[in-house]
């Protein structure tokens, strides 16, 4: 059971992420929206590659007697997880970036107030 | 080995390395000169067009293409980042090849009063790179970051006139659609990732299950990568983006749009291959009935719109409803031999065909639309008439692309859509009756405006009004050619690219035996 | 933006090599430790921010100038091509990993197993680390200088 909590805390994170997207009507929220999805995503990738018991997978400092590979936690995810966070890094500047042209045009970041093309 | 061979061996990597090498240099030769940067950033396109043709008639004769990142051998398992290039992915490499070279060569005159050029070049090269990269990627993680960097790309260049507004909001729903959309695709990998322990396309496809998991991945890969592609439901982003944005943009976006859908029909008939015969009624009757409302709105919402570009966009919404009306009812068929034999095969090199004669028409009709801004600085319908008068070839290159996109006989989009229409007709008369339909729409939509915008008397604002540049003329003269060269003759084209794309998608086998040899799935 | 106190412009300059050194530290040790050019990068970058934060948007960039930083941007993503096409040309394939087990720079192979860490091996995955290094510096401080730039500034359209 202890070892469902992190999924249990994916879903949760995906779950709120959605709703402020969805029912928030700052653009600022919504992307913080976003940038929640993405850690339930990244908190999944990482959960993925958890063994039980394992050390972190550094080559060069394991303690004595490691089991190798086998005691390790699995890295790959991990690679996956700080590709994923280098991506969110530049979608999150870009879309900062377009809301400051927004306020700029509309003088607000309410989405009711913005655009509406048939 | 000679150098040809050395080039095609190497050609799945250097077809990504190349516009990204590229890209990078942009900025730094655009400090010599505007003049050198735009033959640098032609060169650099030109070049990976000659790669994707050398890949491509190599891809089409019949091998598939592995390149491994890194090493040279292939062994299982695979931890190293695959590329693998079937007919399918080559077709798709051709088409963006294609919009590319016709997007730079109109850019030069098009974009040219703008400032942030540098910036501009930068980004559409980058947009090259993720789109090939999502093409001819086997690798489902590489497939999201790829995406990742086509959307970025793309979103900056929707906002490339930031001083409207409404192209910055444009910007912005893109963004948060495909950033949601690719979560879900990071997802959906994720949850693969941990019940198989691969994320290579062929690895997956070899050992997949359909189970409770999987049948979640394949939901929330569909939309996710449908909502990329502009499918009805998700579709609010897409006449935004592709109304807003500056032609030139447009019609590369149409390339990266139609990757999504390639990541479509990848994740159904090769990712989910091997559990094919499970899922494809259920998920070919989901994927028809998505085409069909996608046809029908869209083509409903072209009639009432009032802007030029809009109006194209809703038609290229349409548009893609047609595609998927076509692979849909491949895919509804497959598990049914007989009834595949006689029918599938003729839906789907029909949807297939109709890929690439979509992207050519649709993105005729936005070379237009922005030949027309460029003279006029007009968007709207309503103000516009009597622009035969003064711009008679880019008059007649839209009347070929209004033939060709509502089915006409001598242009291209006929025969794609008369393949549709018959061997959807003998699945359900219905659908074929909804094709044909919004096919007529199509054709009245386009009467329309060619009635308005170029017929009429000669407005009086008109007057000073001239034929745009020749390299303008020159990029729609490209595409206007290929589509009557497609229109005349559909079966050259059709047993030489597009069959091989067809079976590359139907014996998905091959694909998986290509990394894993004694694979024994299939038929 | 303008700038804050005395006292903070002081810590922040105090603490500011303390963060390059560590940043560099994570960035050259991207092979043998946790870490890499993106996770040292982003350490250096934040560091900048700090000083951007302490010393104003307008002082910071009559030091640096946003075009310096987008061409070192360049230099470091064609630096991490380059190093991918010279395993083209000079092992086989692209990204091949040409400098391991060439007695030139990082060019040893280490004996398998938990051994001291050596930081002359692992091939061209250093010279990477430092492409991105570049380029994670000069990017991430850029957006954040540009943005601080621009939330200065108060007209519309």
């Amino acid at each position: 059971m202890i070892f469902n909590f992190p999924f249990i805390a994916v879903i949760a994170l995906i779950i709120i992420g959605l709703y402020a997207m969805v029912f928030r009507k700052n653009l600022i929220k919504m992307v913080i929206g976003i940038t929640i999805i993405q850690s339930g995503v990244n908190l999944f990738l990482i959960t993925l590659g958890y063994r039980e018991g394992s050390v972190a997978p550094i080559f060069t400092s394991l303690p004595s007697g490691t089991e190798i590979p086998q005691g390790m936690a699995f890295p790959v995810p991990q690679a996956l997880t700080l590709t994923s966070i280098v991506i969110g890094v530049a979608v999150l500047a870009l879309m900062l970036s377009l809301i400051i042209h927004i306020y700029r045009h509309y003088g607000t970041l309410d989405v009711r107030k913005i655009g509406g093309e048939k | 080995m000679s150098f040809i061979d050395f080039l095609l061996q190497h050609s799945p990597a250097l077809i990504v390395a190349i516009p990204l090498l590229g890209a990078f240099l942009t900025p730094l030769i655009s400090k010599i000169n505007n003049r050198v940067r735009n033959v640098f950033v032609i060169l650099i396109i030109l070049i990976t067009t000659i790669l994707v043709m050398l890949l491509a008639s190599d891809v089409f004769s019949g091998n598939i293409h592995t390149y491994v990142f890194g090493s040279q051998d292939l062994t299982v398992p695979l931890v190293r980042i695959l590329f693998e290039v079937d007919a399918m992915s080559a077709f798709m490499a051709i088409i963006g090849s294609i919009l590319l070279l016709v997007s730079v060569i109109y850019s030069w005159s098009f974009i040219d009063e703008n400032s942030g050029l540098d910036k501009y070049y930068t980004l559409v090269l980058l947009l090259a790179a993720g789109m090939f990269g999502m093409m001819l990627t086997g690798d489902m993680f590489n497939f999201f970051v790829f995406l990742e960097i086509t959307s970025i790309a793309s979103c900056a260049l929707i906002a490339f006139w930031t001083n409207k507004g409404k192209a910055v909001e444009a910007a912005f729903k893109y963004i948060v659609i495909s950033s949601l959309a690719a979560l879900f695709i990071l997802f959906s990998i994720a949850l693969l990732y941990g019940q198989y322990n691969a994320l290579n396309i062929a690895v997956l496809g070899s050992v997949i299950q359909f189970s409770y998991l999987d049948k979640i991945a394949l939901v929330l890969l569909i939309a996710a990568l449908a909502m990329k592609a502009g499918i009805v439901p998700m579709h609010m982003w897409l006449p935004d983006a592709y109304g807003r944005a500056p032609a030139s943009v447009t019609i590369i976006l149409i390339g990266a749009t139609q990757a999504s859908l390639y990541g479509v029909f990848r994740v159904c008939f090769t990712l989910y291959g091997n559990t094919i015969n499970l899922s494809s009624a259920s998920i070919g009757w989901i994927i028809v009935l998505l085409g069909l409302i996608t046809m029908l709105i869209g083509v409903a919402m072209a009639l009432i719109q009032s802007d030029f570009k809009r109006l194209i966009a809703f038609s290229a919404v349409a548009e893609i409803g047609f595609i998927f009306l076509g692979i849909g009812t491949g895919l509804t068929l497959f598990a049914n031999n007989q009834m595949f034999g006689l029918i599938g095969t003729t839906a789907m090199s029909g949807g297939i065909f109709h890929i690439i004669n979509d992207s050519l028409d649709v993105g005729l009709l936005f070379l237009v639309a922005g030949a027309v801004y460029y003279a006029t600085k007009e968007t709207s319908l309503d103000k516009m008439g009597g622009l035969a008068r003064h711009m008679k070839y880019t008059t007649i290159f839209f009347i070929i692309g209004l033939l060709a996109i509502s089915g006409i006989p001598p242009m291209n989009g006929f025969a794609s859509k008369l393949l549709i229409y018959e061997s959807t007709f003998q699945l359900n008369p219905i659908l074929s009756i909804v094709a044909i339909l919004s096919s007529i729409m199509l054709l009245a939509v386009f009467v329309k405006v060619f009635h308005s915008a170029f017929l009429g008397p000669a407005l009086p604002k008109f007057n000073g009004v001239k034929e745009v540049p020749k390299t303008m003329l020159f990029a729609m003269g490209i595409i206007a050619s290929i589509i009557i060269i497609f229109g005349l003759f559909p079966d050259l084209v059709i047993n030489n690219i597009v069959d091989p794309a067809v079976n590359a998608l139907i014996n998905y086998s091959d694909y998986i035996r290509e990394v894993i040899p004694t694979f024994t799935g299939g038929f | 933006m303008n700038g804050m106190s005395r006292i903070v412009k002081t810590i922040a300059s105090i603490t500011f090599p303390l963060v390059m050194i560590y940043g560099l530290y994570i960035i050259a040790h991207g092979h043998l430790t946790p870490g890499g050019g993106f996770q040292g990068g982003a350490v250096v970058a934040s560091g900048c921010a700090m000083i951007l934060i302490a010393y104003g948007s307008v002082w910071t960039l009559g030091k640096i100038k946003e075009k310096n930083l987008s061409i070192l941007e360049s230099v470091g993503a064609i630096c991490f091509i380059t190093l991918a096409i010279l395993g083209l040309g000079f092992g086989t394939v692209f990204f091949k990993n040409f400098l391991i087990g060439s007695e030139i720079i990082f060019g040893i192979i280490p004996s398998f197993g938990s051994t001291i860490s050596n930081i002359n091996t692992a091939g061209v995955i250093p010279l990477m680390n430092f492409a991105v290094g570049l380029k994670v510096i000069a990017g991430l401080f850029g957006i954040v200088l540009i943005m601080a730039y621009a939330s200065t500034r108060r007209d519309k359209y």
